[in-house]
C-alpha cells in the first residue's frame, strides 16, 4: 500500500473512533444532566403514580449503557429516535433544519472564505503598511465584539433605518432562492463578520511564513510581480495551514450558529437545540450534539487531508 | 551591443542593524567597488563570509536582500543605469537578461512545484520564449548538463531528484532564458567534493557553448581558478586585489590574496601508534531504528591516545552514523566500543559519569550547540561544576585558564554567543569539551562552516591543544585538505564500510583504490586546468549526490 493511502486511511479510521467516544461522552453527559423529562411534560401538579408511568412509558428507567446501545445501533442506522415532548420523530423534523443551517453555514462560507483569503494576501502584499494594518484593525475589531451584538447593530441600522434587507430570517421551501439569499443577508453578513479575522490573519501568517523561504527569492529574481510571487509561489506551499483554520471556522459555521440563529429567529438547527434543552428534551439534544460532533470531525478530517494531499513529498514519493 | 555588459562603479550597499540592546543603525557593507565584464566573460569575485560578494552579485540584479540596501554609485547593464531604472523595466531585467544561481537549489526550488515549471517560468513570464520553444530548450539544457533522462526529468518535483542533480537543474534555469549573464553564487559549495566537480564542469561547459557572461561567488580560491577569466578579491566590502586570474593564482601582489592562496600551510607530523589504543571499535554493524537496512557494515578502527584518527568521506558515507555509535546515541546492531580499557555501554543510559567525562563531542553549527541565553563563563563553567564539582573562585579561575587555551582571554567571560564570530564559537566550543579533561574528543565536521583562514586558525589550535593536553581526536570531515593537515590515522569511509584504513602516509600514497583516487582527485587544486585533467583521467563515476 502506498504510503499516502495509509496515512489517509489512518486518518479516517482515527475521525470516526473519535466519533465513537463523543456519542458516548455526549450520551453519558446527557444523562448526569440534572431535572426530568416527565414533570416538565406533565408539570408541577403530576401524581407520583402519573410520572412514574411515564417515565417506563419513556424507557428512562432502563440500565444506561443498554440504552447507550439501542441508541447508538439506531443512530447508525438513521434513527435518532422520537422527541419524548412532542412525539415527532427527530430525524424527520431535524433534516429540515439542518438543512436550513447548512444553508446559512454554506452562503456564510461562500462569502467569508474567499473574501478573507483574499484579504490575507492583500495584506501580505502591503505587508505594514496601511492597508495590512487597516484590515487587520477592522477584521480585530469585528472578532472582539460579541455577535449577538453585531447581529442587533446591523439589524438597526439595514433593516430598520435602511429597510435594505428583512431583519427576520425566516425562510420556507416556497420561497425562491434569491428571495431566501435576502432573507438571510444579514445573518450571513454578521456571520462573515465573525470568522473572517481568524481566516485571514491564519492565511497572512501562513503566506509570511513561506515568504522568508529561498524559493521565494528565486521567484522574485525572475522578475515576477508581487502577485505573481505570492500567488504561484507562496499559496502553494501555505495551503496546509490555511486549510485547517478555514475548515475550524467552517465548523464553527455549522455548529456556533445556535446564538444568531435566536437572533435573526431563523428556523435552524441551533434553535431547535435551544427550544429543546429548555424543555429537557434528552434525545433530541443528544441528536443535535451528534450531529454537531459529526460535522466538527468530519471538517476537520477533510482538513487533514487535503494537507496530507497538499504536500508534494506524500504524494509523489521518490 | 557595447563591449562592456556589465560595468560597476563606485558601488555603495548599506544595511540596517539591530543590535540587542541598541537602537538600530545603518551600516555600510560594501564601500565603493568597481569592475567591468564583457559579453561571455567569467568574474570571479571571492572572499570570505561578510566580504560582499553575494551583495554584489544580487546588486547586478538591482537587488537587496532583507534589509540590504543599495546606497550608492552605478550598476549598468547593456547600456543602462539598472539603479536609476524604474521597477517595471528591472522586472524585465531580471530572468530575462540577468539570472541568478544560489547556494542550495534544494531551498531554492519550489516544493510544490514540478522542476519544469519553474526552469521555464522566467523565460515565458519575459516572453522571451513560448512555452513551447522553452520546455524544448530546457530539455536541451538537462541534456547539456548531463542529467539522468533530459526528456523526463522536467516532470519531477524538486525532492525526487539529488541535490546534485537540482543544482544542475538550477543551472538550466538560469540559462533557459537566454540571458547576457548569470549570477553563480556558491552553485558547487553545500556539495560532496566528486559531485562538485561534476557541476563544475557541466557549467563551464555551458558557460563556453552559450556564450553567456557569469559571476561566479565563491569563497573557494581553487574553484574560482578553474572557471574565471578574472578575479576580483574581496574583504570586508572592499577590493582587495583586481586581476586576470593568472595574475591572481600565480602572482598574487596583496598580502591577503598571498595568505588566501597559501591556506592549509598547516604540516603535521604523523605519529605512529603507541601503545594501547584509547578507542577501539570492533566490527560495528548499524542500522537506524525502522528501517530495513544496514548504514554501518562491519566496521573496525582503532585510535591512539594523544593522536587523531580522520574518518573522511561523502555525505551517505556513514561517518556521522559512527559518532553516534561510539557516542552511545545508535546502538550498534553487532559489535562493541572498546573506550581506555573497558567495554563501553551500547546505550547512552548505561554509561557512567565517568565514561561522559572521557568522551567529548564538538560540532559542525557552533551557533546552536550553544544556548545563546548563557554567557560564554557560564558555558564553560558547566561541565567544570558537573564534572568537577567546582564553584566561585576556583571555577573562574579555570574558566580563565580554558579561555587563555583557547586564545581568546578573560574578557570574553561574560559575552553571549552572538556577540561572537563564527571561529569565537568555535573555540568557546573546544573549550567547552576541554573543560571535562577528556581522554578523546568526537570532532565532528568543526571547520567545514568556517571560512578557510578561520578553519585554518582552529586547526592549528586543536593540534597544539593535543600537545598540551594529550587529548586523542575522532576528526569526522568530507575535506581532504583538512585530513591532510592534522591526521596521524585515516579512514576513508564509502557506503557504510571502511574502504582504505592506516597510517596517514599509507593511505594518501598510490596504488589507491578507486574510491580513495576519485575522493584524493577531487579535491579542487590552485592551478590552471586541473579541472579538464581530472575529468580526462576519472576512473570512476561520482555517487551523483
Amino acid at each position: 500500500m502506498s504510503p499516502i493511502v495509509k496515512l489517509l486511511a489512518q486518518r479516517i479510521a482515527l475521525s470516526l473512533l473519535l466519533l465513537l467516544l463523543i456519542s458516548a461522552v455526549i450520551f453519558a453527559g446527557t444523562i448526569v444532566l440534572p431535572g426530568d423529562v416527565a414533570q416538565s411534560i406533565l408539570g408541577q401538579s403530576a401524581t407520583p403514580e402519573a410520572l412514574a408511568n411515564l417515565r417506563a412509558e419513556l424507557g428512562v428507567n432502563d440500565p444506561p449503557v443498554e440504552r447507550y446501545f439501542s441508541w447508538l445501533f439506531g443512530a447508525i442506522q438513521g434513527d435518532l429516535g422520537t422527541a419524548l415532548t412532542s412525539g415527532q420523530d427527530i430525524a424527520e423534523a431535524l433534516s429540515n433544519r439542518f438543512w436550513n443551517t447548512l444553508f446559512l453555514a454554506f452562503w456564510a462560507a461562500v462569502v467569508a472564505v474567499p473574501l478573507a483569503i483574499f484579504l490575507g494576501l492583500l495584506a501580505v502584499r502591503y505587508k505594514d503598511r496601511w492597508p495590512d494594518k487597516l484590515i487587520s484593525a477592522v477584521t480585530l475589531a469585528s472578532i472582539s465584539i460579541p455577535e449577538f451584538l453585531i447581529g442587533y447593530v446591523l439589524m438597526y441600522f439595514i433593516a430598520v433605518k435602511l429597510r435594505w434587507f428583512p431583519s427576520v430570517a425566516m425562510i420556507n421551501d416556497s420561497m425562491s432562492l434569491l428571495d431566501k439569499l435576502s432573507a438571510i443577508a444579514l445573518p450571513v453578513a454578521v456571520l462573515t463578520l465573525v470568522v473572517l479575522a481568524h481566516m485571514m490573519r491564519m492565511t497572512r501568517a501562513a503566506i509570511l511564513n513561506v515568504m522568508q523561504s529561498a524559493y521565494i527569492e528565486t521567484a522574485e529574481l525572475k522578475g515576477l510581480n508581487a502577485f505573481q510571487v505570492i500567488f504561484r509561489h507562496a499559496f502553494p506551499n501555505a495551503i496546509a495551514p490555511i486549510v485547517n483554520v478555514v475548515m475550524l471556522n467552517l465548523a464553527y459555521l455549522v455548529v456556533g450558529v445556535v446564538v444568531i440563529e435566536v437572533v435573526f429567529v431563523y428556523p435552524g438547527m441551533g434553535q431547535y437545540l435551544v427550544d429543546h434543552v429548555s424543555k429537557r428534551d434528552v434525545p433530541v439534544v443528544q441528536a443535535c450534539g451528534l450531529i454537531f460532533a459529526a460535522v466538527y470531525i468530519g471538517l476537520n478530517m477533510i482538513a487533514d487531508i487535503v494537507a496530507i494531499l497538499s504536500n508534494p513529498r506524500l504524494r509523489h514519493p521518490k | 551591443m557595447s563591449d562592456t555588459l556589465l560595468k560597476v562603479r563606485d558601488l555603495k550597499i548599506g544595511a540596517t542593524v539591530y543590535p540587542p540592546g541598541e537602537k538600530p543603525r545603518d551600516i555600510e557593507i560594501v564601500h565603493g567597488v568597481s569592475f567591468d565584464l564583457a559579453p561571455g566573460k567569467v568574474l570571479g569575485l571571492i572572499g570570505e563570509s561578510g566580504a560582499g560578494k553575494s551583495t554584489i552579485g544580487l546588486a547586478s540584479m538591482a537587488y537587496g536582500r532583507g534589509g540590504v540596501k543599495i546606497t550608492g554609485g552605478e550598476v549598468w547593464v547593456n547600456g543602462r543605469d539598472i539603479l536609476k531604472s524604474k521597477l517595471g523595466d528591472i522586472r524585465r531585467l531580471r530572468g530575462g537578461e540577468v539570472t541568478y544561481v544560489s547556494q542550495s537549489a534544494a531551498a531554492s526550488f519550489n516544493p510544490a512545484k514540478k522542476i519544469m515549471d519553474q526552469v521555464v517560468e522566467a523565460a515565458v513570464e519575459q516572453k522571451k520564449f513560448s512555452r513551447k520553444e522553452a520546455e524544448a530548450r530546457a530539455r536541451a539544457l538537462f541534456a547539456k548538463l548531463g542529467l539522468p533522462d533530459p526528456d523526463n526529468i522536467g516532470d519531477r518535483y524538486p525532492h525526487q531528484v539529488s541535490g546534485g542533480q537540482l543544482q544542475r537543474c538550477m543551472t538550466a534555469l538560469a540559462l533557459c532564458p537566454e540571458p547576457d549573464l548569470v549570477v553563480f553564487d556558491e552553485p558547487t559549495t553545500a556539495l560532496d567534493v566528486t559531485t562538485q566537480i561534476d557541476v563544475l564542469m557541466a557549467i563551464k561547459e555551458a558557460i563556453r557553448d552559450t556564450g553567456v557572461a557569469a559571476l561566479y561567488i565563491t569563497h573557494d580560491l581553487a574553484v574560482v581558478a578553474q572557471v574565471s577569466d578574472d578575479i576580483m578579491v574581496l574583504k570586508m566590502g572592499n577590493t582587495v586585489e583586481y586581476g586576470p586570474v593568472d595574475q591572481i593564482i600565480n602572482n598574487p601582489q596583496e598580502e591577503y590574496t598571498q595568505a588566501l592562496v597559501s591556506v592549509r600551510s598547516i604540516e603535521h607530523e604523523e605519529k605512529s601508534p603507541t601503545e594501547e589504543p584509547v578507542l577501539s571499535v570492533r566490527n560495528i554493524t548499524a542500522r537506524y531504528k525502522g528501517t530495513q537496512f544496514d548504514v554501518l557494515h562491519n566496521v573496525n578502527v582503532d585510535l591512539y591516545p594523544g593522536q587523531t584518527l580522520a574518518v573522511v568521506g561523502e555525505s551517505g558515507s556513514g561517518k556521522s552514523t559512527l559518532a553516534r555509535v561510539i557516542t552511545g546515541l545508535l546502538p550498534p546492531r553487532e559489535g562493541e566500543i572498546e573506550f581506555a580499557g573497558r567495554v563501553l555501554s551500547p546505550d547512552l543510559k548505561g554509561r557512567t559519569r565517568e565514561d561522559l567525562r572521557e568522551l567529548q563531542m564538538i560540532y559542525q553549527m557552533a551557533d546552536v550547540a550553544m544556548n545563546p541565553r548563557q554567557t560564554v563563563g557560564t558555558i564553560i563553567g558547566r561541565p567544570l561544576e558537573f564534572y568537577f564539582g567546582l564553584r566561585g573562585a576556583e571555577k573562574r579561575k579555570r574558566i580563565i585558564e580554558l579561555l587563555d587555551e583557547i586564545e581568546l582571554g578573560e574578557k570574553f567571560i561574560d559575552r553571549y554567543p552572538a556577540e561572537l564570530s563564527g571561529g569565537q564559537k568555535q573555540r568557546v566550543c573546544i573549550a567547552r569539551a576541554l573543560a571535562a579533561k577528556p581522554k578523546m574528543i568526537i570532532c565532528d565536521e568543526v571547520t567545514s562552516a568556517l571560512d578557510p583562514l578561520v578553519a585554518d586558525g582552529i586547526l592549528q589550535l586543536l593540534l597544539e591543544l593535543q600537545k598540551i593536553e594529550d587529548v586523542a581526536y575522532l576528526f569526522i570531515t568530507h575535506d581532504l585538505a583538512t585530513v591532510r593537515a592534522i591526521s596521524d590515522n585515516i579512514a576513508v569511509m564509502y557506503q557504510g564500510k571502511v574502504q582504505r584504513y592506516g597510517g596517514k602516509s599509507q593511505v594518501l600514497s598510490p596504488p589507491f583504490d578507486d574510491y580513495t583516487d576519485l575522493l584524493l582527485n577531487s579535491v579542487p587544486e590552485m592551478r590552471l586546468g586541473w579541472l579538464e585533467e581530472v575529468i580526462a583521467n576519472r576512473k570512476m563515476e561520482s555517487a551523483g549526490n
